[in-house]
């Protein structure tokens, strides 16, 4: 799956791609561009997400913590701490693996079955920098403000939860949200969202401009983007924690 | 000018083109002519450095690609123009688009002279303006390789490479393309290089033909001696249709 030979590859592509830009005016039109398609795009399912999972997350904290040491402001606690902690960056950039990973590998790998990378370089341009640059410094951009936008929307879940049930009062609730917050946990987030989201559009498009063959080989480059930049995720997230926590 | 001299490529160990040594005029429409899988697109890339060849020379008015630094490569590539097979248009570009790319991407031109320059290719190529703002999946395939060539002569190349021009079209769509090319290529004193498979491509342009046989080269001629040649190669390849059988039948009668 990932033998050195494909690591080695993986690099000597992100060499090209991390190189100065044929045209800088390009790359600025470019940018905007992918932070729309892969951030901005990606704003309503995380939201929708976000609620759902707070909400979960609170009944079932509630429901199977019926020890009567516990305060009752610990649920609220432990929702903001999982969301900060691991739902908004791990889980959210999983499933952006699954949704923006498999955007920017067929996007790519059609681009190389058309010969349109060839159509590139036979111009001149570095389709490597060209293509796949404004990709991953636009989702890394925009990672900082999904993760945010993936917390709150959580608590609200979870709030509303609070609000429309009688499982725990909306001001025990929101007590355990202010609780003992360690604002560290926040940066501890963003730090990590921004390696995930270097992961994903880097190994995404390495998946597709690799791509060879037809349609199918497309839907196959696709499938092993989203595989193996999740499986990468799950390393790092052990990875930094190791660095970033302990 | 473009002389290629004893090119060999494999890939992995399995070679494919041996070695090929072969001379494109000046001005002119060379052809690359031989069966499905012959190696023609191999040799095209390989000319181009899409492929790098494992030994041989490939010179650009004197000057070896072979030898030349990512950067040298890099300025060459500026006075080359393709047209590849499926035309390969940017699909998220609109037609004028695709024109204007190589144009702000590498000349100082001002945005009005870009869209000048764009649309006098495209004018030169015969497309219809109602279709400048159109994008590629909505063109017809002929419309997309107007385009396409107008994208290849936008920088003013002095060589361009055609990868089987008439592949996806109609036998009078072929025609017209064929015409285009030829017809570019002597305005703009161009050195052009084409792949086909077509006979009817091969009798309308072939002034300066080379035959790829299995990667070798089995033969090299103009259109006068396709039918009369004696060459093993050139007979599969001419006389595997029916048609240009009887044709060669009534000529000897
Ligand atoms: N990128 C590649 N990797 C390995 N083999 C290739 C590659 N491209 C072409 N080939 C092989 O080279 C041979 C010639 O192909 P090609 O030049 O595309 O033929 P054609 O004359 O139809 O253009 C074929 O056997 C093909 O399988
Ligand atoms: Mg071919």
């Amino acid at each position: 799956m990932l033998g050195l030979d494909t690591v080695g590859r993986y690099v000597e592509l992100m060499k090209r791609t991390f190189s100065k830009p044929d045209n800088w005016k390009m790359f600025w039109r470019q940018l905007p561009k992918e932070m729309e398609k892969l951030g901005i795009d990606s704003i309503g399912i995380i939201v929708l997400i976000s609620i759902f999972m707070g909400a979960i997350m609170t009944m079932q904290t509630v429901l199977n913590t019926e020890n009567p040491l516990l305060p009752r402001y610990s649920t609220g606690l432990v929702l903001r701490d999982t969301m900060l902690l691991e739902f908004a960056s791990s889980i959210m950039s999983l499933l952006l693996a699954g949704k923006v990973g498999s955007n920017i590998a067929s996007e790519i790998g059609s681009m190389r079955i058309t010969e349109q990378i060839d159509a590139l370089e036979i111009m001149g341009v570095n389709s490597a920098n060209y293509l796949i640059l404004p990709k991953v410094i636009g989702l890394v951009l925009c990672m900082p403000l999904l993760v945010t936008f993936s917390v709150f929307c959580g608590l609200i879940g979870g709030t509303g939860v609070a609000y429309f049930t009688d499982l725990i009062p909306v001001a025990d609730f929101i007590y355990g949200i202010q609780y003992a917050f360690i604002p560290y946990y926040f940066t501890y987030s963003i730090i990590k969202s921004l390696f995930f989201g270097f992961i994903i559009a880097s190994i995404s498009a390495f998946y597709g401009y690799y791509a060879y063959g037809g349609a199918l080989n497309v839907g196959r480059a696709s499938t092993n983007a989203v595989v193996n930049s999740s499986i990468v995720i799950l390393l790092m997230n052990i990875v930094l924690t190791q660095l970033l926590l302990v | 000018m473009i002389e290629v001299k004893h090119l060999n490529k494999s890939f992995d160990g399995k070679q494919v083109l041996y070695d090929i040594s072969a001379t494109f005029r000046h001005g002119a429409v060379n052809q690359i002519i031989g069966k499905s899988g012959s190696g023609k697109t191999v040799l095209m890339k390989s000319i181009i450095g899409l492929f790098k060849a494992e030994s041989g020379e490939v010179l650009y008015d004197g000057r070896n690609l072979l030898d030349m630094s990512k950067r040298e490569i890099k300025l060459l590539r500026r006075e080359v123009g393709m047209l590849f097979q499926g035309s390969a248009l940017f699909d998220s570009m609109s037609v004028i688009e695709n024109v204007m790319y190589p144009l702000q991407m590498f000349s100082d031109m001002s945005k009005i002279d870009v869209e000048k320059r764009a649309k006098f290719c495209l004018e030169r190529v015969n497309l219809q303006t109602h279709a400048y703002h159109l994008m590629p999946g909505e063109i017809s395939g002929g419309m997309q390789k107007r385009v396409a060539i107008a994208r290849a002569i936008s920088l003013n190349p002095k060589y361009l490479f055609c990868d089987e021009p008439n592949s996806g079209l109609d036998p009078v769509t072929s025609l017209v393309i064929d015409k285009l090319i030829e017809d570019i290529t002597q305005e703009f004193n161009i050195t052009t290089i084409i792949n086909t498979h077509d006979m009817n491509s091969i009798m309308e342009t072939g002034a300066n033909i080379i035959l790829i046989n299995k990667g070798h080269k089995g033969w090299e001629g103009s259109k006068e001696g396709i039918f009369t040649d004696d060459n093993q190669a050139l007979n599969d390849f001419v006389f595997a249709s029916e048609l240009y059988k009887k044709v060669k039948l009534a000529n000897q009668k």
